[in-house]
């Protein structure tokens, strides 16, 4: 491309509490539109913002993520503008002293590593949510007064890949961190995307284009692909002077931007300071015991997967891809498995059967102490893989501990050789029945296998039993 | 005397000892509210439906009183004396009228009011006027104009108010009663209407210090809805009411309450001035010391318009919700935009139209630095001047205004020329949220004129007192008004 792209983001994620930053109704998605709604969130006469401590605790824990500056006291600052989506008119946001300023993070994009930088992240509340049908438009203000986090980076990305990369690391950030879903299908994550274009030589950047609400990282991607074409186009033909300071819209249909409204046109916000909610120290005691809550994060665990436990590149990351699979990981090599082991079984073994039932790790019967316990047994030769591999499988089928599996007694017979014996012995005995059998009375294959059930309490392998009945009885 | 011109302890002596029922006290309440009405409009809703107390140990259990419209009543009509809010019925009480149900009291009314508790005359309600009932040609002040005729025509012994600039002490004043204003944060503002939310302030309009005491007592105190609000565990207004003024430090300021300020000075201000120095004198006399100090003149004279750039853009901020969108009227239009055009245009009157504007304008990103910002750093200026003066006195005294109640033709009232520093002078503990209380203090040509006195902030216990002390040196107290035309 000719060229710079200079990009950057604003994203919006809805934290995960209870009730919502600034009010007691429940802070959750519904189905059910203003069902967790209060008159604050209503914007009643007279009703007053409650701030929320544990949406003050995750706004820090994300600025310290995003190694920000963090500010001596939380400051609300009032936001006006008036829109059916707003009952009060206020949004209560952070415009004079965010929660965390000046940060950076490294990411990887294609398989590179680099710094984006932050402008700041700031604690502010929700809209409501509105759907507009041809000549009325319904208001649903279950999301009204949520708390929101929005985070702005400098610009500072240069290409639609680079963008979407920030967006799903900082996705994947807020999951470990448990400060959000981060379900954009659910609305929790929104984005604003600036995009400019300037010559590669160039020192200063171009004409600035900002496209609101852009809510999946699929149309992030679309829209900075379509607008620095859009742009490119005009400054190739000569026409760069059509691109002017102004709000534009993704419009997903036909995959194109378009204009919202013009610089000239801007809202004057009014911010000032909101006198209802005090200043709200944040005590270094209070910031250091959030900073020791914060986990490892997904980058920097693959790093020592690939690095620390010799994964490949492709295993590490689908281990890190949930922070719970990732944790399980952990906790199999803290048990003392080899991490290449509990690494197969993991993302062969145990994702599959996540994906076939639908679960989480976290719902998986099979716990790291029993992949432990049957690697172990693996280890010392009670079992052979193979078994190690059924018994994982009945672990998982009827919810026991793998003891139960494997222990002297109860051990399953899958020894050829010693189930062979056994059913030589059975056959010797029951001459007539093979006779029968032989000439056609299928329904007596049973018989054999029960003979075979009962002289080993059950304990012989089913599958082998069968296998071997068919080969001495010639079909 | 009728029951409902008597103080709540009286009232409560009755009540146990069974010579008056709690029906008795609300019908004669809703009786004279009625009789009220007719003669000074001073009410927007009656509550004829309002069911009999009971008597219990409590103070005020079973004593009716009456609500300014900008407290939400549950099941009630609340308008904030706002025709955008004429149909406004809200589901929930305020944080206070929630307490004093707790205590037993029985809200038989609610008031009219300046729309939104903005203006300072008691006019611009959508009811209209309140009138005097003193003199029924002149106002009340504002905005708790209803409260305060209610209470000082004898409708019950209370009644609520909110103080922005002066809401509740300048009404006192005008009407003759105890007008109480706590220290901001005392009584949570969950479910009263905003205005400027750094100084609205909810308090009580009464006929005596210690009914003032009581009724602050029963409403005060951390409330989970209101963040502004703090512990009052420990403050027991009532009982600390001694009146005992030994080793207290009092101070005027000389710039607002000499008379020597004032060339040209009009006959009504010389005497209103005179009574508050004999009122000086009679302290003194009574031993307790009140020293005259000295104020930058600039600084009060910078209160009113201070007050007005502040004022005026939290009102337009807090303003912002009434769209008819939810609640009120629903405006016509085409868009969203032109429905909330249509109802705020048609609904809200012209003062409150008003300070939209100006408030808007001093937010403007370009104008906010040399008015609200430059405004606010005023305003802090003024507060620690005042916070100096608490270093070394226990209270700030003054006259209320700058005479008795204005005519609601303000042609028929004398005007001297520099008087605005002290008309708007109590604002000054709105500002730094100091609790601050209106006694009367005397008549000037028939009418009742009040006395204000300030504290340090928190410190309500010890300004209550002084104010108690200071009554009881006078003979003000429980006066009901009278027609004196």
């Amino acid at each position: 491309m000719k060229y710079k792209a200079v990009i950057g983001l604003e994203m919006h994620c809805e934290l995960k509490s209870n009730s919502k930053v600034f009010s007691r109704s429940r802070n959750g998605y519904s189905k059910l539109p203003n069902s967790n709604v209060c008159p604050f969130d209503l914007g009643f006469p007279g009703t007053l913002p409650s701030l929320n401590k544990l949406s003050v605790k995750q706004a820090v824990m994300m600025s310290m993520v995003l190694n920000c500056k963090l500010p001596e006291y939380m400051l609300f600052d009032r936001k006006h503008y008036f829109y059916p989506d707003l009952p009060s008119s206020v949004q209560l946001t952070q415009n004079t002293l965010p929660v965390g300023t000046d940060g950076a993070i490294e990411i990887e994009c294609g398989g590179r590593r680099q710094t984006v930088y932050i402008h700041d992240i700031h604690l502010e509340d929700d809209a409501a949510a509105m759907e507009h049908f041809e000549d009325t438009s319904v208001i649903d203000y279950n999301r009204s007064a949520a708390p929101l986090l929005e985070l702005v980076t400098q610009p500072c990305l240069h290409s639609a890949e680079e963008a979407v990369a920030f967006l799903e690391h900082m996705r994947s950030a807020y999951k470990y961190c448990g400060t959000s879903e981060a379900d954009t299908s659910k609305g929790q994550i929104r984005c604003d995307v600036n995009v400019s274009i300037m010559d590669e030589d160039a020192s200063e950047f171009g004409t600035r284009v900002e496209i609101k609400n852009v809510n999946s990282f699929g149309n992030v991607y679309d829209a900075i692909k379509y607008e620095v074409r859009r742009q490119s186009e005009l400054k190739a033909a000569g026409r760069y002077d059509e691109v002017v300071q102004e709000t534009r819209r993704y419009d997903e249909e036909s995959g194109t931007t378009q204009r919202m409204r013009s610089k000239e046109n801007a809202v004057d916000y009014k911010y000032f300071p909101d006198p209802n909610i005090p200043r709200y120290r944040l005590t270094p005691e209070w910031v250091e015991s959030i900073r020791k809550e914060i986990p490892r994060l997904a980058l920097e665990r693959k790093d020592l997967y690939t690095g620390n436990y010799g994964l490949s590149e492709y295993d590490a990351s689908i281990l890190v891809r949930e922070k719970e699979i990732s944790d399980y990981f952990e906790k199999c090599i803290e048990l003392g498995m080899d991490p290449k082991e509990a690494c197969n079984w993991i993302t062969v073994n145990i994702i599959a059967y996540m994906n076939k039932n639908e679960l989480t790790i976290d719902e998986v019967f099979l716990r790291p102490e029993h992949l432990y316990f049957i690697t172990e047994n693996v280890k010392k030769g009670t079992i052979s893989s193979k078994q190690a591999k059924e018994v994982f499988f009945k672990v998982l089928e009827e919810k026991k501990e793998p003891s139960a599996f494997i222990s002297k007694e109860n051990a399953q017979i899958s020894d050829e050789g010693e189930l062979e014996g056994i059913i030589d012995g059975i056959l010797a005995a029951n001459p007539g029945e093979v006779e029968k059998f032989q000439a056609g009375k299928d329904k007596l294959f049973e018989f054999f296998v029960g003979q075979v059930m009962r002289q080993t309490r059950g304990k012989a392998n089913p599958i082998l039993t069968k296998e071997l009945l068919h080969r001495k009885l010639g079909r | 005397m009728t029951y409902m011109e008597k103080s709540v302890e009286e009232l409560h002596e009755l009540l146990i000892t069974g010579a008056v029922t709690p029906k008795e006290l609300l019908e004669e309440a809703l009786q004279k509210s009625h009789e009220i009405q007719e003669k000074y409009n001073a009410f927007i809703t009656i509550v004829d439906q309002a069911e009999a107390g009971e008597v219990s140990e409590h103070v005020l259990s079973a004593i009716p009183y009456g609500a300014e419209d900008l407290y939400s009543t549950k099941g009630i009509l609340t308008t904030g004396g706002s025709e955008a809010l004429c149909d406004y019925v809200p589901f929930f009480h305020a944080a206070a009228v929630d307490r004093l149900e707790e205590a037993g009291a029985v809200l038989a009314g609610k008031t009219a009011m300046d729309e939104f508790g903005i203006g300072t005359t008691g006019t611009t309600g959508y009811t209209g006027e309140v009138r005097n009932p003193w003199d029924s040609s002149r106002i009340c002040a504002g905005s708790g104009a209803g409260s305060a005729c209610a209470v000082a025509a004898g409708v019950y012994p209370f009644a609520l108010g909110t103080d922005t600039g002066d809401s509740i002490r300048k009404p006192a004043a005008y009407c003759g009663i105890v007008g109480y204003k706590p220290t901001y944060g005392m009584i949570s503002r969950h479910g009263v209407f905003a205005g400027v939310s750094s100084m609205d302030h909810c308090g009580v309009f009464t006929r005596s210090v210690a009914d003032a005491a009581i009724v602050v007592d029963a409403m005060k105190g951390t409330d989970i809805d209101d963040m502004t609000t703090w512990d009052t565990s420990d403050v027991h207004l009532r009982d600390a009411l001694t009146g005992d003024l030994k080793g207290k430090k009092l101070c005027y300021v000389k710039e607002l309450c000499d008379i020597a300020n004032y060339p040209g000075a009009d006959e009504q201000l010389k005497a209103h001035l005179a009574n508050f120095m004999e009122k000086v004198e009679m302290l003194r006399a009574q031993g307790v010391q009140v020293d005259e100090v000295s104020v930058d003149r600039a600084l009060l004279e910078a209160v009113p318009s201070v007050y007005l750039v502040i004022g005026a853009a939290e009102i337009s901020s807090n303003l912002g919700g009434i769209t008819g969108l939810i609640f009120g009227p629903r405006g016509e239009g085409r868009s969203w935009a032109e429905l909330m055009k249509d109802y705020r245009t048609k609904h809200f009157g012209s003062l409150t139209q008003r300070k939209l504007v100006v408030g808007s304008y001093v937010l403007q990103d370009e104008n906010q630095e040399r008015y609200f910002r430059k405004a606010q750093r005023a305003r802090r200026v003024i507060v620690d001047t005042w916070k100096e003066l608490f270093r070394s006195y226990d209270a700030v005294i003054q006259p209320a205004g700058t005479g008795p109640a204005k005519h609601s033709d303000s042609a028929l009232d004398p005007h001297t020329e520099g008087t605005e520093a002290l008309e708007d002078a109590m604002l000054i503990g709105s500002f730094g949220g100091f609790p601050s209380i209106t006694i009367p203090d005397g008549f000037v040509e028939g009418l009742p004129v009040g006395m204000n006195i300030t504290g340090r902030i928190y410190e309500d216990e010890d300004l209550l007192n002084i104010a108690y002390g200071i009554e009881g040196m006078m003979d003000y107290k429980g006066r009901i008004a009278r027609e004196v035309k």
